[in-house]
């Protein structure tokens, strides 16, 4: 394949994952903190820490030894440097977060 | 000379005494240094103006604030008897904007300092460079959209791994030069739940040619990563892709994994990696004393490190292999290693590692001390 080619393929993968990131996120940007929205799937509050919990050691302790909590707003930027560095899901993210600022 | 596979990367950035010598043989070196100085003060307004500002935009108890995150270090790698002094600081910039945005950046200043061979004082290179610069937007649970300049996905050393603070061992793994150098481009990147036992993480990316300023050069090439994380087991395993988009136009490919059993306080990871300049594998096994049942308050502190590795030197011939980073010839190594956290953010390490290779076999002993700092750049709100 050519480099021209190549250029193409790239821009036309990297427009449709947008539009479809764009589809299947079924709510406008803008409207919801992506980092502290409420949990959709675990409402109880014990049920969440408790899932957090298993999530933080699950994602977070793959790599660094668990740090001491912080206050909310620095666990909020923490957490979303995390979730782009580790790749960690939305749920995971929000269910750690909730954890991390109990 | 600097031992191979240590700071590798470094060693292949700007020195900065090379033009501070230029600076001060010149006629007009006040007045460059007049410019440099009006250019960091008005990148520091411009940071302090958007920090400012982004502050102020997050006014609710749990939005996300801007801060001031990183590690720094001092160590000692005593490799064949010589001792090499090394101290860095990488500050870590995230700025989080509106709901979805954030900006991070990290820069590495970091000096090597060693006596001469005939003897004297320590001295040596301070170098700077930027690791990363990224605008992230998080288009969707499935999809952050990065772009700037960004650690290269491959493997998992690099990205996640890499600082000191971090990683278990100090010395890098022979393999880390190999298709790691920081990318300029774009690149797609998410991690989304397959079902309730299993995530899949990828990263998608693109990088173009970037020459002419030496803290930020890079070269093009397109390439991805992708793993599979299993929770019951804590088990992920994945592997990259890369192809260079010049010169040879070479494909290189490489695998992970990391497995933390749930029964035992115990980190195991490992990557293997081939390309044309060569190959290699490491293993590593961490394993936190938390179980012991004597002196629990210092045990639970205590680390336990081992790693095996290999290298295979490829096509590019020995002093290339050099300039990259990596050994001349095939090369085994192993080591084992102490840490042990004092605080929260603060750590002290000790290591020692044999390497045994045809150009000479050699000791590698480590030691020093490693610090996470965290500074908020705003109302952090209550705890």
């Amino acid at each position: 394949m050519k480099a021209h080619q190549w250029k193409w393929m790239a821009a036309l993968v990297a427009c449709v994952l947008a539009w479809a990131s764009f589809v299947l996120a079924g709510e406008p940007a803008g409207k919801k903190d992506a980092a502290a929205a409420p949990v959709v799937h675990v409402t109880d509050a014990d049920s969440m820490r408790f899932q957090g919990e298993q999530r933080f050691r699950a994602n977070c302790g793959r790599c660094h030894a668990a740090p001491h909590k912080f206050p909310p707003r620095i666990m909020a930027t923490v957490v979303r440097h995390m979730r782009v560095r580790a790749t960690i899901t939305d749920e995971d993210m929000r269910l750690v977060l909730f954890y991390m600022t109990q | 000379m600097f031992p191979a596979g240590r700071c590798s990367r470094t060693i292949q950035q700007e020195v900065i005494w090379g033009p501070l010598a230029l600076h001060l043989g010149r006629n007009t070196g006040a007045v460059s240094w007049l410019r440099t100085v009006l250019h960091a003060a008005r990148v520091l307004c411009l940071l302090f103006a958007v920090t400012g500002w982004s502050a102020a935009q997050t006014t609710n108890g749990d939005r996300p604030i801007p801060i001031l995150t990183g590690n720094a270090g001092a160590f000692s790698f005593v490799t064949g008897g010589q001792n090499l002094i090394d101290t860095q600081i990488n500050p870590v910039l995230l700025l989080p904007l509106g709901d979805r945005w954030l900006v991070e950046s990290r820069v590495a200043f970091e000096g090597m300092f060693q006596r001469p061979l005939g003897g004297g004082p320590y001295q040596g290179p301070v170098t700077k460079h930027i690791d990363y610069a990224q605008v992230d937007y998080i288009a969707s649970p499935y999809v952050t959209i990065t772009a700037g300049r960004f650690l290269t996905p491959f493997g998992i050393f690099n990205e996640r791994l890499y600082p000191c603070w971090i990683r278990a061992l100090q010395p890098d793994p022979l393999i880390l030069p190999i298709n790691t150098a920081p990318s300029d481009g774009a690149m797609l990147r998410g991690g989304f739940a397959l079902n309730s036992a299993a995530n899949l993480n990828y990263a998608a990316y693109i990088s173009a040619t970037s020459i002419g300023i030496s803290s930020v050069d890079s070269e093009r090439h397109v390439g991805g990563r992708m793993g599979l994380f299993l929770s019951g087991p804590r088990l992920e395993v994945g592997g990259s892709w890369q192809r260079t988009l010049q010169d040879d136009r070479r494909n290189a490919f490489g695998f992970h994994m990391g497995w933390q059993p749930a029964k035992a306080p115990l980190n195991l990871r490992a990557e293997f990696a081939h390309s044309f300049e060569g190959s290699g594998y490491w293993i590593e096994s961490a394993y936190r004393l938390s179980q012991a049942h004597f002196w629990q308050k210092a045990m639970r502190r205590t680390e336990l490190v081992a790693r095996a590795q290999q290298f295979f030197v490829g096509e590019v011939g020995a002093d290339n292999e050099d300039a990259l980073g990596l050994p001349g010839a095939n090369t085994r190594e192993a080591d084992f290693g102490i840490n042990y956290f004092l605080l929260d953010g603060l750590k002290a390490v000790a290591s020692y590692g044999r390497q045994f290779s045809p150009a000479g076999n050699f000791n590698q002993w480590t030691y020093g001390v490693a610090y996470r700092f965290l500074i908020p750049l705003g109302p952090t709100g209550a705890q």
